[in-house]
């Protein structure tokens, strides 16, 4: 029975897949393969993370060290799979943070009264209005850089824009003739804005949480960059790029590869929001 | 006689509805900036330990202590030291940065010009380019042209700062050898020197900037595109190009502006990662050397200020709005 299920879910999923535009079987084919490496990928490393295995800083491609070498003699390869987990996993959990927060907020201010609606939309509206790397500096400045804070840093910067868009969304949807059935009803506030308001708009923002994603992981491995994100020992992609800034002038794979996994995987992300059907026009609009 | 008496009737009631919406924008801006200047100094007041302790080390006497945090205003009740804050904002005298041990005020005004001439050379290359990359991909649209532009535009804006500025050191310093791989900014440099030592920081910052602007140029020209008098002109045989420069484009001027304000506030947040990778000299590097060193009293400042631009640049894109829209210029 359970088999059968899961056959007609493969079948549909794949069904979706091939009905995806060019661009759109890149950017799955992309999100996949970083999610892939973010789970499996340290198993698969070659080497341990932080062994110094090669005779030579800044080795070029080779046999041994696929990607080469970075500026201790460390496996760029199995640098990269490990940094791919931080990142693509703490921004990940930063981004579903800041999507139920600022979904919640936002289904909670469309059903609650006038007053506790424009009290959080003011507060948002003055959040919003911070750039976003900007107030993250401030916060960085504020709390310092651990990885729990870094992952409530980056939900607390894109809160604001998440709630934004849903609440534009679950005020209308509050209008809606259903709602006031079940209003008349006598359905309580919570169970209206989960089971009438929430389902219907669970596609746009699903694209946003996408978006979201893709700003987090600019941000975080921004601040890496910077040296203000993750810490030593523990790299993301980001840090890599940092810590290899050195072998720019050789122009070592242990600095592009890394800058160019970024790319990939929101690049990726973002063909792949941009192909769905009915999609959010506010592609990576910042804020 | 009667009906140009009406109209210019008509056109000055609209001009005071415009005045009156651009007034009421201005008054939320600036009660916004007081919010968020509010949001900055409680954020960044929050900090364990205090400025004091920190200053003077472990091996401070509790006297020390109390007389520097006396000295720096640290024993007043928060709201006190937030409009002690804002006064000294608001007078031109943010506070004593604590690492440079200057006044903030000069250590921004070293600082700020360089910002300036680098959002200004960036917005005068980006500007132009997008302009013609929105408008060709919005009159080819549904081709294979603008659906490769597409993705070409949606790729960039995806693209780290970092990498685009690793690549372009990469092939133009290190491969090529033509462009110096961190700006000097100096006051005898020649043109050249002064073109060749900008072009960098300037090519990475438009690159994110050039594909925002140049997608919402797009959106804002096709948006005129689907209105019925371009119907009509097309009906009347009227040539593509005429008709995207002479009945499009005054129309979608408004919109295009809009845009372009928007889009440079992505400046602010680019700048960042770009001054600090070519060691520039602006305000945004100075903010990142706020942080490591938390230097709060300069931080607050810098943010204040990449804050009042953001809300700047937003404050033009609302007023080109309502100054474009027709319905409230001649109502």
């Amino acid at each position: 029975m359970s088999e059968t299920a899961a056959a007609t879910r493969a079948i549909r999923a794949s069904r979706w897949a091939s009905s995806l535009p060019l661009s759109g079987k890149i950017g799955l084919a992309l999100v996949i393969f970083w999610l892939l490496a973010a789970i499996f990928g340290p198993m698969l490393a070659p080497y341990p993370v932080g062994a110094f295995v090669a005779y030579d800083v800044f080795d070029g491609f080779s046999a041994a060290h696929w990607l080469g070498s970075d500026y201790l003699g460390r496996d760029v390869l199995s640098r990269l799979l490990s940094g791919a987990r931080y990142t693509v996993g703490l921004a990940l959990a930063a981004a579903v943070l800041a999507s139920v927060t600022g979904t919640s907020l936002a289904l909670f201010a469309a059903v609650s009264g006038r007053w506790v609606d424009e009290g959080l939309s003011r507060l948002m509206d003055t959040l919003i209005s911070i750039p976003s790397k900007i107030f993250a500096l401030v916060l960085v400045a504020a709390f310092g850089s651990s990885l729990a804070l870094l992952l409530l840093i980056a939900a607390i910067t894109y809160v604001p824009g998440n709630y934004r868009i849903a609440r534009a969304l679950a005020v209308n949807l509050n209008e809606m003739d259903y709602v006031q059935v079940a209003r008349t009803r006598g359905e309580g506030r919570a169970y209206i804005a989960r089971s009438e308001i929430l389902p219907n708009m669970i596609h746009p923002m699903l694209a946003d949480f996408g978006l979201r994603f893709v700003f987090i992981v600019l941000l975080l491995s921004g601040l890496s960059f910077l040296g203000l994100g993750v810490q030593p020992p523990d790299a993301d992609l980001g840090s890599l790029v940092r810590e290899n800034i050195s072998g720019l002038g050789e122009g070592a794979p242990a600095i592009l590869m890394p800058a160019l996994a970024i790319a990939t995987l929101t690049v990726g992300v973002n063909l792949l929001i941009d192909a769905l059907p009915g999609r959010s026009r506010r592609i990576a609009g910042e804020g | 006689m009667a009906s140009t008496a009406m109209t210019s009737n008509g056109t000055r009631s609209g001009m005071r509805t415009a005045l009156a919406l651009i007034a009421k924008r201005l008054g939320s801006a600036v009660l916004t900036l007081l919010l968020v200047s509010m949001v900055v100094f409680t954020i960044s007041s929050l900090l364990p330990g205090d400025a004091a302790q920190e200053t003077l080390g472990q091996s401070a006497t509790p006297e020390q202590v109390a007389a520097l945090r006396h000295q720096l205003g640290l024993d007043q009740p928060a709201h006190l030291r937030y409009l002690n804050w804002l006064g000294g904002m608001l007078g031109g005298n943010p506070g004593q940065s604590m690492v440079a041990n200057m006044p903030v005020s000069e250590v921004i005004a070293d600082r700020l010009p360089n910002s300036l001439v680098l959002a200004g050379l960036t917005a005068l290359v980006a500007v132009p380019l997008a302009l013609f990359i929105g408008i060709f991909s919005a009159m080819h649209r549904g081709t294979k042209l603008d659906r490769g532009l597409n993705i070409a535009t949606l790729s960039m804006i995806a693209v780290p700062e970092f990498l685009v500025a690793t690549i372009a050191v990469l092939i133009f310093a290190v491969k090529l050898r033509l462009l110096p791989s961190i700006t000097l900014v100096s006051e005898e440099a020649s043109w050249g020197e002064f073109l060749r030592s900008y072009a960098m920081p300037v090519m990475t910052l438009a690159f994110v900037v050039v594909a925002q602007m140049a997608r919402m140029t797009r959106a804002a020209v096709i948006a005129q595109l689907n209105q019925p008098y371009v119907e009509m002109a097309m009906l009347k045989g009227v040539r593509p190009g005429r008709i995207v420069l002479t009945h499009v484009l005054p129309n979608a001027i408004g919109p295009i502006v809009n845009a372009m304000a928007l889009s440079l506030s992505y400046l602010l947040g680019g700048a960042i990662i770009v001054e600090t990778i070519f060691n520039y000299p602006g305000l945004a590097s100075l903010m990142v050397n706020a942080v490591t060193s938390r230097d709060m009293p300069l931080l607050q400042a810098c943010a204040m200020i990449f804050c009042a631009a953001y809300l700047l640049l937003v404050l033009i894109a609302d007023v080109v709005a309502i100054l474009a829209n027709p319905r409230l210029r001649n109502q």
